[in-house]
């Protein structure tokens, strides 16, 4: 355990670099939000939705993105051998990233959330209890987007960093971020579903407008989450498998 | 107990055969030379002792266990150092000890570090981060670290391609005596012949994959009629097909 505790403190500097970046985005949605107050019936008593939103997605994102981070920091540092060298074990590895990549995510996301409260007058805590469930739900995405990517990277090489970034690009539309599933083409709809991030931002609408909590959607997008968590997780040491045929561990760097 | 035993060790990339089908072991306590030249797989021939990258087919053995690459237990009691591994640049080179001290459990932990900084000289620079070190310095950071879990076996792939006369003098010195004083059986990867005349106790030959000759450095060069290794070097890779 202390090993992880090392790790992750290995990865402590850009503090400013963890805060700036999400606090720069809640401050434009905040705005454009407040615009949207000013001139839509819909968005006048849930001005909260997007701004809550885009906090929410901001989350996922970072803790997807400083899980790949930190294995491609390992990777330029040309250290990432030594740690696979050392008597670590991939489930170590995961554990390690995983917590760190949390810890990194909290250091940005809290006070862009607190920031929000005085600047627009809308807190995501309003979500109440329910927000750490969805919160955790979004935390297992992130996680299992970051492992596979990260997979891909010690499979591909760090080429496949590219990729990292498409493939949150891309499920960001189907993720139903800002909009109801409804407003999705209906063959895109069942695919959509099929994603948790849809069942999440669902229910976030639905606490913030209707002032209800559903505890089908959360479910809904755990189980979906665990499924999705569980096969990266068996791609991921697969990853590790098929880079020990090929040799790529070796010279991972280069 | 033989720390490390090698028997027919085979291992297929996609297109090219990098090592096809060696045999060896290392005793307890020596230091075993691999020699060749590029691309002749040394490399590839450490990584699979460290399971980094899976044979084809063969066995390994660390003292007479065979390697299981599920379970990495057989790590704690090895270590690696090369040039193209270096330590993460934005810790300090104690912040690095300590996070590989941990990492493999070290019981003394305070004192194997402070001997260590002793040892390798590295006070000057302990609070420097290694990022901004010299490569000779970060040469011997990275051997620190090689030898923070006081390894029965050490794998060290050309520890000192890139180091100037100088220092490179001073790492080999530092390791005979480490050897001396240490029970640590070492498989060293290089091209500098002095430094294999000088440290090892046995040398491999190899050439495309296949070991093609072995002996002590001395009776190499005696068999060979040569006056030093690289003469010997020399006349093996450039015979055609004698094997
Ligand atoms: N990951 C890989 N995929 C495909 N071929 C590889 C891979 N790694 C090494 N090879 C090939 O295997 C052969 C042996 O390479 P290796 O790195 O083991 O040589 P080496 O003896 O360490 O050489 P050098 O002295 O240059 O370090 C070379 O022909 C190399 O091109
Ligand atoms: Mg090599």
């Amino acid at each position: 355990m202390l090993r992880h505790f090392y790790l992750i403190r290995s990865s402590f500097p850009r503090i400013f670099d963890l805060i700036y970046w999400p606090t720069v985005q809640i401050i434009l949605w905040g705005f454009v939000s407040k615009f949207f107050t000013m001139h839509s019936d819909y968005f006048n008593n849930v001005a909260g939705v997007i701004l809550s939103a885009a906090i929410l997605y901001d989350f996922l994102f970072r803790s997807s993105i400083s899980y790949n981070m930190l294995f491609l920091e390992e990777i330029w540092s040309r250290n990432i051998i030594n740690l696979f060298v050392s008597p670590l074990k991939i489930s170590e590895i995961i554990m390690a990233l995983t917590s760190s990549a949390l810890i990194r995510t909290m250091i940005g996301l809290v006070p862009a959330a607190f920031i929000a409260i005085p600047l627009f007058g809308i807190s995501i805590f309003e979500l109440g209890v329910p927000l750490i469930l969805l919160l955790f739900s979004l935390y297992l995405f992130g996680v299992t987007l970051g492992l596979l990517v990260t997979a891909g990277l010690v499979r591909f090489g760090p080429s496949f960093e590219n990729v990292a970034w498409a493939s949150l690009f891309f499920i960001a539309p189907l993720g139903c971020i800002y909009y109801p599933v409804e407003i999705l083409p209906s063959w895109v709809q069942p695919i959509a579903l099929g994603l948790p991030l849809a069942h999440i931002f669902e229910e976030t609408r639905n606490i913030l407008v209707n002032q209800t909590v559903s505890f089908t959607n959360i479910y809904y997008a755990i189980g979906l989450n665990l499924i999705y968590l569980t096969l990266a997780i068996s791609i991921f040491y697969k990853s590790f498998a098929s880079a020990k045929r090929n040799g790529t561990l070796v010279n991972i760097g280069e | 107990m033989k720390p490390i035993e090698v028997k027919n060790l085979k291992k297929q990339f996609k297109t090219t055969e990098a090592v096809k089908g060696i045999n060896f072991s290392i005793n307890q306590s020596e230091t075993l030379a691999l020699l060749g030249p590029n691309g002749c797989g040394k490399t590839t021939t450490i990584g699979m002792l460290l399971g980094l990258i899976t044979p084809t087919s063969g066995n390994i053995f660390i003292n007479e266990e065979e390697l299981n690459y599920k379970d990495h237990q057989f790590l704690n009691i090895m270590n690696f150092a090369s040039p193209y591994v270096e330590l993460p640049k934005k810790l300090t080179v104690l912040e690095n000890l300590k996070v590989y001290g941990r990492m493999y459990l070290i019981k003394n932990f305070k004192e194997k570090i402070d001997q260590l900084i002793e040892d390798l000289n590295l006070k000057p620079f302990l609070n420097k981060r290694t990022g901004e070190l010299s490569s000779g310095q970060k040469n011997r950071v990275s051997l620190a670290k090689s030898l923070i879990n006081d390894p029965k076996i050490l794998l060290l792939d050309e520890p000192t391609a890139s180091l100037d006369p100088d220092t490179g003098d001073y790492v080999r010195s530092y390791l005979e005596k480490y050897k001396k004083e240490n029970d640590i059986s070492i498989l060293l990867a290089s091209h500098n012949m002095d430094e294999v005349t000088r440290l090892s106790d046995y040398v491999l030959m190899m050439k495309e994959g296949q070991i093609i000759d072995h002996g002590k450095a001395k009776d190499l060069i005696d068999k060979h009629g040569r006056e030093n290794l690289e003469q010997v070097f020399l006349k093996l890779v450039r015979q055609k097909n004698e094997h």
